[in-house]
């Protein structure tokens, strides 16, 4: 599961308001968790999860950065960034409540499916919130206990 | 095994940008919203949609999309062609509508998986 030379970590960069770019953090850390043999099922709930909070960052943002770290134990995802905060955690994390602009919905974001998303996806997660400040997203993928299921 | 290709003959579809036509179609997604589709769509399974901008060739990468299919003759944006083109992601055009396209695809789809599995 783990490369042999012990636990690997990374980051990306990621910038508010570029949407040409989007996805391209969760595509190389997809690409990387394929070449490190993270087992498929852990890849494809870690990918869902890793856009979803980049989207985060896109939409909400001025600029964040990803970063992972694989051990034996698991996948951590955190994903950092300079940005509104969110006001209502409650809220925010309710399918259908978002506060995207009106031109980022009719690309098809701002469902309100980010935070539900993430959450559904990861085994756990972890959300640190400071109004006008930012926020982290810690989100885990337990490597030895999920290893069977999907 | 049904592929892209195969689907694209049968229903003349346009190619805009060809990826690898080879790929096999275990079945279709239909949503704009793209959340929607990172929430729900499968590896393998073809995506139509009206959004044409480039962020549908980023979902479909995440996802494993066999392949993008624009309804109601939509062409992509540039920059979405130019994306698909350098992550070798299929875009198809249809001139049907979304409810025109899927009823046509899914006897296609349904008629290659064995019996018991429908299309998902």
């Amino acid at each position: 599961m783990m490369p042999e030379s012990g636990p690997v970590e990374g980051s990306f960069h990621l910038m508010g308001g570029d949407f040409t770019n989007a996805g391209s953090a969760s595509s190389e850390l997809k690409a990387k968790l394929v070449k490190f043999g993270v087992a498929q099922n852990i890849v494809r709930r870690a990918a869902i999860a890793a856009f979803e909070a980049e989207m985060n960052v896109i939409i909400h943002a001025v600029a964040g950065t990803l970063h992972y770290l694989i051990t034996t134990e698991a996948l951590t995802i955190t994903v950092t960034d300079m940005g509104p905060g969110i006001k209502d955690i409650k809220l925010a994390m309710q399918e259908g409540y978002s506060t995207a602009p009106d031109w980022v919905r009719e690309m098809g974001w701002g469902a309100g499916m980010g935070l539900p998303n993430i959450s559904k996806h990861s085994d756990a997660f972890k959300l640190d919130t400071v109004v006008g400040e930012g926020t982290t997203l810690e989100m885990f993928f337990y490597i030895k206990e999920r290893n069977a299921d999907g | 095994m049904l592929t892209v290709s195969a689907i694209a003959e049968k229903l003349g579809l346009r190619v805009a940008v060809q990826g690898d036509l080879s790929e096999i179609v275990s079945g279709c997604y239909i949503s704009d919203l793209l959340s929607d589709v990172m929430a729900h769509s499968n590896d393998h399974e073809l995506w139509i949609t009206l959004q044409t901008h480039p962020n549908i060739v980023a979902v479909a990468v995440i996802k494993g999309i066999s392949a993008l299919i624009l309804t109601n003759g939509r062409n992509p944006e540039p920059a979405t062609v130019k994306k698909a083109e350098a992550e070798k992601v299929t875009i198809m055009i249809s001139p049907h509508s979304t409810f025109e396209l899927a009823g046509l695809l899914y006897p296609m789809i349904k008629d290659s998986l064995p019996p018991q599995a429908g299309p998902s």
